[in-house]
């Protein structure tokens, strides 16, 4: 009981921590940025011909009149009380417009997440119990040139197949241009959402093959093993080896929250998806602050959260970490 | 007496590929022959890195990928080819290994021991096996970290019994034993033994070995340099390789006095 306090508390100081220090990085970057946010929002022409009072106005509602420091503070207190302010770009209070995006990318990154783990732990074992035979360098060969094309380009590829070419698949957007949002079915909803999903997992799942084929080979040379053969079991990889693949897998699929996210952002934009990632790319390039420091906080608790249901589950599936704790 | 195992001129080799596309053969096992006769004890006694248990490991056709083996195996009569192996294994072949990282770290004993079967003669088997090595019933719901070094030693002895086998080859099962408990367990070979087992007793301790035993091969790099009865290294008479006899006057107990 004393442990799991001990680590609870812990885990509570580093989250804490962990997004002070992405905010306060964010609002640094941002603040150093060369973008001037009433040119890049209102334009050149349309400034020029504004009175002074006017863009005084819009200077004031940039908040480019603020000293940094102020701003950030200003930022900290009222986002500690849970307040993370409005959007300049939406103009809608900040949480409302992420809840809104979070909806929609939800989908698509929980399908490309699922999608990555089954297909990357398959294929993993797949090529580590055919080690040196044809699948095993099929799947090794494909997994590596996966990890090493980018992702947008893969979607651009995706894009060019799919959508021009083949023509079953949307070009863009999260529902069919021209529908009311109620008259949006679930069926076009995840046509929509299938090749940004299967950009991220395609890239997430050779990823996770690669680790997967590594640990089933390590586990097939291990002593047990051995021993299991010699004692004429049948099924050892569903008995064994899956055993042993699950721990360092599910800390894999947990890890890789982190980079969905990340990769999210630029296969959004590639299929103009309205999600998470292209408000990210928006916030950024139009000096919307409130905006992208709430991203970057509800992202960085995101991927916090990924690895400690990994650290949790660590404890539910290794017995030596579970009954080792009831002892102590 | 009709063995019930007979290696016949076993060479173990390990392919190396040396600088380029140059490929060298290490061999492990050279030429070797022995018999195990049932209900005997036969020891193999060699130093650590001698190939003592790649002698197993080829007995059970379980030799790592880049290992090629030559040589014949006789079980029973007939030839032990791989295919035969495979069915035996388990059945009536069974192997003794020589810890705890044998069993897997994520299962319970229990669960291995019975090998994924589930009904109530398998259960009644494996409860029966662990009693007889002074394991409670519960033992199976322990996980091999949670063993000391003598309960694995045990439950992995208790492992090689579920099936009442005719061969039992253990390979190095004593060692970070202290001499009771090494003793106890070497008890148990005798006793397989009696109960008409043929056992191969694979280990790097002479003493043991004549403890044991029945028969004692001695193996050096990869050969057996000689085969004699136990009672030959009470009294060092019969031991005819130079190798055996340095061994032979290196047991504490022969030590010249002082």
């Amino acid at each position: 009981m004393k442990h799991r306090l001990k680590f609870t508390a812990r885990k509570l100081v580093r989250i804490a921590l962990l997004l002070l220090g992405v905010s306060l990085a964010a609002f640094l970057l941002m603040d150093a940025s060369p973008l001037d946010p009433l040119q890049t929002n209102v334009g050149q022409a349309a400034l020029g011909s504004m009175s002074q009072e006017q863009a005084a106005r819009l200077e004031e509602y940039w908040g480019m009149n603020t000293p940094p420091a102020e701003r950030y503070l200003n930022w900290l207190r009222d986002a500690l009380r849970g307040d993370f302010g409005t959007s300049l770009l939406y103009r809608r209070p900040v949480l409302e417009v992420i809840g809104q995006r979070i909806s929609n990318s939800l989908g698509m990154l929980v399908c490309a997440w699922v999608l990555s783990g089954v297909l990357g732990v398959a294929l993993g074992v797949l090529a580590g119990t055919r080690r040196g035979r044809w699948p095993d360098r099929l799947i090794r060969g494909g997994c590596l040139v996966v990890s090493s094309t980018p992702s947008f380009w893969l979607a651009l590829l995706l894009l060019m197949i799919f959508s021009v070419w083949l023509k079953v698949l949307p070009i863009g957007f999260s529902a069919p241009v021209g529908t009311e949002t109620a008259a949006v079915t679930l069926g076009e909803r995840l046509r929509h959402a299938l090749l940004p999903a299967l950009t991220l997992s395609v890239t997430g799942a050779a990823n996770i093959a690669l680790h997967t084929r590594e640990k089933v080979a390590d586990v097939l040379d291990s002593d047990y093993i051995l021993f299991a053969r010699a004692r004429g079991e049948a099924h050892i990889v569903c008995r064994h080896v899956l055993r042993g693949v699950a721990l360092p897998a599910l800390t894999l699929q947990f890890a890789s929250v982190g980079e969905l996210i990340g990769g999210s952002v630029l296969a959004e934009q590639v299929f103009s998806f309205p999600g998470l990632g292209q408000a990210a790319v928006a916030a950024g390039l139009g000096s919307d602050m409130p905006l992208l420091l709430g991203i970057t906080v509800v992202t960085a608790a995101l991927v916090f959260g990924g690895s400690l249901v990994a650290d949790l589950l660590y404890g539910v599936v290794d017995p030596r970490i579970r009954r080792g704790e009831a002892k102590i | 007496m009709e063995p019930i195992l007979t290696v016949e001129r076993l060479s173990v080799t390990f392919d190396r590929y040396g600088q380029g596309l140059s490929r060298t053969g290490v061999s492990a096992i050279r030429e070797l022959s022995l018999t195990v006769e049932p209900g005997r004890v036969t020891a193999v006694v060699g130093e650590s890195g001698s190939g003592k248990s790649l002698l197993a490991h080829a007995i059970f056709h379980l030799l790592p990928g880049n290992a090629r083996m030559e040589g014949t195996i006789f079980y029973d009569g007939a030839p032990l080819t791989a295919r035969r192996a495979a069915e035996l294994r388990g059945r009536e072949i069974s192997l003794i290994p020589q810890g705890v990282t044998y069993l897997d770290p994520m299962m319970k004993i229990g669960g291995q021991l019975r090998r994924g079967r589930r009904d109530v003669a398998a259960r009644t088997r494996c409860r029966e096996a662990l009693e007889r090595y002074g394991l409670g019933p519960e033992v199976e719901e322990m996980y091999p970290f949670e063993l000391s070094g003598g309960m694995a030693r045990r439950v992995l002895i208790a492992s090689a019994v579920m099936d009442a086998p005719r061969l039992i080859v253990a390979d190095e099962p004593t060692p970070g034993l202290d001499a009771r408990a090494a003793k106890r367990i070497l008890g148990h070979f005798r006793e397989l033994a009696e109960e008409g087992a043929g056992v191969l007793f694979i280990t790097h301790d002479l003493e043991l070995a004549c403890a044991a035993a029945h028969k004692i091969l001695v193996f050096q790099e990869g050969r057996r340099v000689d085969e004699v009865p136990a009672r030959c290294f009470q009294t060092g008479e019969g031991l005819t390789h130079p190798y055996s006899a340095a061994l032979w006057r290196a047991m504490p107990r022969n030590w010249p006095e002082v």
